[in-house]
């Protein structure tokens, strides 16, 4: 893996691996000293051409804990807006030698551009793109999945998230992925690393949010979300963000998605009737931010089912994993998870045995 | 026309037919057939020896009539950095063009007389092809008031094809008054068929690719529900309209429709919608960013048999260079447009001649005599998409059917590099242009107007008094 794109790039094998490299970045974030020193000398380059200070912090914070040194560069506005061009923020980037660039653009596939163009010599890392891809997202949220619900069936009822989850796929799991799928970049990026991991994925949202080709894709298609969650019985349920702007679309009249928000919520709004529906063992998640009140009610955002924090916690360690494969080199490949987790905290281990013990 | 240079073009299939000899002499095609040409040089040899005369070997080589497109960007006034009259007119007859349509989104717009003959002015100088300026239907291509349309006609540049390409005539009452306009003086009204309210922000085909890529769709029905308004505004009015690239299997069935209806419309493909797919798109290239974009492989199948049976009346390249910065950037950055002129006879070749859907008969249909028909120029002193005959304008291309060559985007006569075609082999080589009997290409090299030689002039056509 020289860059993370698209979750579509990844097979079994190393989405699996990605998700127990990150299980290993968790148990060193229960520690004292949280900090590792795998990526010291390293520079990562947080290129953020549109805003998400929840990203951006989450990025800077798992480059951290690995040591690195972060810049952080915000371009909002940047590009397709006159201003300087991505090929010449990317040179800029490349002249101070960055080994990773981590993006966020609000053009799909300018990640894409980054890593095939021959502008920048590091490892790219999508952040982000316009409405096509977000693979830490989807990974994170695979992470959490396989944390809270892959290991139920094995061990029961009760023991949520006790089990070692560590080489587990998704297999049989029924997913609900509930919302504004067409512009949502998260969605696409976890339609295809669920189903890879051998999750069932449900997309449900108003025919409006629903693209046109999605037939393609590795899902079941549902406009009724009652039906799915008293029929399907999902295991998880994500709750995408609606953009406000997407209920008055093209400014003129007739460009909206929907009519209004009160009947978006009643069709498609997660409240306390419709976590009921759900089966005991269930998550709900969010990608965030949330629109209380819209998608999700305060009912189930706060719910105990809730793991919608530690989704942002487990970010980090994914993050770390993906930063830590790109860059520390992963030659030996899953070989190496062989080493221990519980080794690799001690708080200033040398650089060539610390590769070892992380991974 | 003494002192220009005579073409012996021996061997040579005009229209793929059999092999025969063609003399290019005075501007004009003076004889076919091997004893024809040999008498016809002893006759000449009595009269004048001090004339040149070139023998061609033209042994495996197809003679097309000179070809003719309705569609072409030559940017300037305005993007000389992309392309310029010269540049662009060069890279015409390097593609075996005789003649080129030059679109009007020019800056300053081509929307008045001055402006369409500065065009025709730099046309005439460059020498290259006949540059006939397309005008504006409407004013900056705005949208909202008729351009001079009258006065453009008027011009000295003779203006018979009005188009907003690039953009759409939307207001269905300001296109019903183009329609009806051009009529005064047989015009008429090229549409860039893009339902703009379908298409805000739409950035390729809309399906399978666009839903996986995150890209905004350019969805079929937008370009189809423009030409079933206009095909019904056409035989409404009784006027003549020509839709501009289409690029669906529906727009397709749409002209099919509209035609056996009798309405007087015409149709266009451009090379690029005949051989590329949306798959395309998948890499983010933006070589690959057209407008109308590009379409899945069934629509190739529709416009390739479209082409065939008639209901498509030609091809046009819609070539669209652009600078390089223009390209060489993140996907929704950048600009829509390729280039064609130097690629669009070899295409239509390997898509519709080599796959046997059509003869080399057709081909000079569609790309020489249906366009003139169309653009009305196949009159008047520099009559253009004539036939091979005796007595015509010797407007004729060689093109070498078997050649093969390597698309090499940089090393093209045109100024801008952006070719979706970079890399591929293609079949059919153009040997050889000559526009009214001057070689504009020899041996698959442009050859520059020399002052000396006066064969660019113009020669009044025999044949084009019966028109």
């Amino acid at each position: 893996m020289r860059h993370l794109l698209s979750t579509a790039d990844l097979d079994s094998a190393a989405a699996v691996h990605i998700l127990d490299t990150a299980a290993q970045m968790a148990a060193t974030q229960s520690r004292e000293i949280k900090k590792l020193p795998t990526l010291r000398g390293r520079t990562v380059v947080n290129l953020f051409f549109e805003d998400s200070t929840r990203t951006r912090i989450s990025f800077e914070t798992a480059a951290k804990r690995l040591s690195a040194d972060v810049i952080n560069f915000s371009a909002k506005g940047s590009s397709v807006s006159k201003g300087e061009s991505l090929k010449d923020t990317a040179l800029t980037l490349q002249a101070m030698g960055a080994d990773a660039v981590v993006v966020r653009h609000q053009s799909s596939g300018a990640p894409h551009t980054l890593a095939h163009s021959g502008w920048v010599d590091g490892a790219v890392i999508n952040a982000g793109d316009g409405t096509h891809q977000h693979p830490t997202q989807a990974l994170l949220d695979a992470f959490t999945i396989r944390r809270h619900v892959a290991m139920a069936g094995a061990a029961g009822a009760g023991a949520i998230g006790q089990l070692d989850p560590t080489g587990r796929d998704l297999a049989g799991l029924k997913i609900a992925i509930v919302g504004d799928v067409l512009h949502s970049r998260v969605a696409r990026s976890n339609v295809l690393l669920l189903r890879t991991l051998g999750a069932d994925v449900t997309l449900v949202a108003p025919p409006t949010l629903v693209p046109v080709g999605v037939e393609a894709w590795p899902c079941r298609v549902s406009y009724h979300l009652d039906e799915v969650l008293r029929d399907q019985q999902p295991d998880a349920i994500m709750m995408l963000r609606v953009q406000r702007e997407r209920m008055s679309a093209g400014g003129a009249g007739g460009g909206a998605f929907f009519p209004n928000p009160l009947e978006y919520t009643r069709g498609f709004g997660l409240d306390a009737r419709r976590l009921a529906l759900l089966p005991e063992h269930a998550i709900v998640m969010h990608p965030g931010p949330m629109n209380r009140g819209l998608e999700i009610s305060a009912d189930a955002a706060d719910s105990p089912r809730a793991v919608i924090v530690e989704q942002v916690a487990n970010g980090v360690a994914v993050r770390m994993a993906v930063l830590y494969l790109l860059l520390a080199g992963d030659s030996a490949g899953s070989a190496s998870t062989a080493g221990s987790a519980s080794t690799a905290g001690s708080a200033g281990p040398r650089t060539a045995d610390e590769r070892t013990a992380i991974a | 026309m003494t002192g220009s240079t005579r073409y012996v073009l021996r061997g040579v299939a005009p229209l793929g037919g059999e092999p025969t000899d063609l003399l290019l002499a005075d501007g004009r095609i003076a004889a076919i057939g091997i004893e024809a040409v040999t008498d016809a040089l002893a006759e000449a040899l009595t009269w004048d020896v001090a004339v040149p005369l070139v023998e061609i070997d033209g042994a495996g080589l197809v003679a097309l009539p000179g070809l003719v497109d309705l569609h072409t960007h030559l940017r300037e006034p305005g993007r000389e950095d992309a392309e310029t009259i010269e540049s662009g007119t060069r890279a015409a007859a390097m593609g075996g063009f005789t003649s080129v349509h030059a679109m009007a989104n020019t800056t300053p717009v081509a929307d008045t007389a001055g402006v369409v003959e500065q065009v025709w002015r730099l046309g005439r100088d460059a020498g290259w092809v006949d540059v006939h300026p397309v005008g504006a239907v409407s004013v900056g291509l705005a949208g909202e008031h008729l351009a001079e349309l009258g006065a453009m006609a008027a011009s000295a540049a003779q203006v018979r094809v009005f188009s907003d390409d690039g953009m759409c005539v939307t207001d269905p009452v300001l296109m019903r008054r183009a329609l009806e306009y051009v009529k005064a003086f047989d015009g008429v009204i090229a549409q860039h068929s893009q339902e703009t309210r379908l298409t805000a922000g739409a950035q390729m085909h809309e399906g399978i690719v666009s839903a996986e890529l995150g890209l905004t769709g350019w969805p079929a029905v937008a370009e189809e529900a423009i030409i079933a308004r206009d095909v019904l505004l056409a035989e409404h009015v009784g006027s003549r309209l020509h839709v501009c690239h289409l690029s669906t299997a529906g727009s397709v069935d749409l002209i099919r429709w509209a035609k056996s209806r009798g309405i007087d419309v015409t149709a266009e493909v451009t090379p690029h919608h005949l051989a590329l797919t949306d798959d395309l798109v998948r890499g983010y290239d933006p070589i690959f960013k057209v407008n109308p974009p590009l379409r899945t492989a069934a629509d190739v199948e529709a416009v390739r048999q479209g082409l065939a049976d008639g209901t498509i009346d030609i091809v046009g390249t819609d070539h669209a260079p652009h600078s390089r910065e223009d390209k060489d950037c993140e996907w929704a950055a950048a600009a829509n447009g390729m280039t064609g002129l130097e690629t669009a006879l070899s295409i239509v070749q390997q898509t519709m001649v080599d796959t046997g859907r059509m003869t080399w008969a057709d081909v000079a249909r569609v790309m020489s005599s249906a366009p003139a028909t169309i653009g009305r120029i196949t009159g008047g002193d520099r009559p253009q998409g004539r036939p091979l005959a005796v007595g015509e304008p010797a407007n004729v291309t060689l093109v070498d059917p078997a050649a093969r060559w390597t698309v090499i985007p940089e090393q093209q006569a045109t100024a801008s590099a952006n070719s979706p075609f970079r890399g591929r082999e293609l079949p059919g080589r153009v040997v050889a242009t000559f526009l009214r009997g001057r070689a504009t290409v020899l041996d698959g090299r442009a050859v520059p107007l020399r002052s000396a030689d006066g064969a660019g002039a113009a020669v009044p056509a025999s044949s084009a008094r019966g028109l």
